[in-house]
């Protein structure tokens, strides 16, 4: 049974390979966190809000620094990518290893025109905000009707 | 899932099992546990934490970590995307072997939170010199 969660823009195969994941893991025995979580996902989650004349997105990185994050805009296409470093791992010995480690990219289509050169991050306790403002374009525009007499 | 490059933000329980006065969702960070020679190394994610609202207690035994988040959008905010919910963190631990509970320290940096918890002296290895005679 689909659990009732709000899937957002995610794309359908996306959904279908967390959806795949999710049984396979339940089928072969428990995952390894005791039991499955509906916030499990495989890409770095985003949350996009209008907020006035700008989009704005919003990620957790905890443990990233400025370096390790590359944002651009192409298109109308919000690009991410995130490079954690692997931690040291010689003579220590691991209890726990939950936190992610590697590479992870993702690639947004955005709802509207941005304005590719105002583009703004700013990354503050492991949060990256990224304020996209609207094209001229994209805005909202009042039309004035003439009234013809 | 065995997939070291996910990202997941799970539920916790609870805390200690009595219910809470604050509405709201409650998290539990990702950790990594790391022994070293003399410490074990704790590292939490709790991205969205300032370091003045990060309650870490030891008692009898028990780590404790209690990260509170606020809200950092207007609750009418209507989102385009909401792929994760903010909430406070909250996580503990067992800890078994012996450990110095005076000589614990924490230090947050980038959202994530880093306990030294140094290991009590009988616990460390040490070297026993042979001599010859």
């Amino acid at each position: 049974m689909m659990p009732l969660r709000y899937r957002g823009l995610r794309h359908p195969v996306t959904q279908l390979r967390d959806e795949m994941d999710r049984l396979l893991t339940g089928f072969f025995g428990p995952p390894a966190e005791g039991s499955w979580t509906p916030t499990s996902r495989s890409q770095p989650a985003v949350n996009l809000w209008e907020q006035g004349d700008a989009l704005v997105a919003e990620l957790e990185v905890p443990g990233v620094t400025s370096e390790q994050l590359d944002i651009s805009v192409i298109g109308g296409e919000l690009s991410l990518e995130i490079h954690r470093p692997d931690p040291p791992g010689d003579g220590v010995t691991y209890h726990r290893r939950e936190r992610p480690t590697g590479s992870f990219a993702r690639v947004l289509r955005l709802p509207a025109d941005v304005d590719a050169n105002r583009v703004q991050a700013e990354l503050k306790d492991g949060i990256v905000t990224i304020t996209l403002p609207k094209a001229e374009e994209a805005k909202p525009c009042r039309i004035k009707v003439a009234s013809a007499s | 899932m065995p997939n070291s490059t996910e990202i997941t933000k799970k539920a916790a329980d609870h805390p200690e099992g009595a219910e809470r006065m604050r509405s709201g969702q409650f998290f539990r960070p990702n950790c990594d546990i790391v022994e070293r020679d003399d410490e074990l190394l704790l590292l939490a994610d709790v991205p969205g934490a300032r370091s003045d609202q990060i309650d870490v207690k030891f008692e009898n035994g028990t780590l404790s970590i209690h990260a509170r988040v606020e809200r950092r959008q207007a609750p009418e905010t209507e989102y385009l995307l909401c792929e994760y919910a903010v909430g406070d963190y909250w996580r503990t631990f067992q800890v078994s072997e012996a450990v110095d509970a005076s000589k614990i320290s924490a230090e947050y940096a980038n959202g994530v939170l880093t306990l030294h918890l140094p290991k009590a002296e009988s616990l460390k290895p040490r070297k026993i010199a042979v001599t010859s005679t």
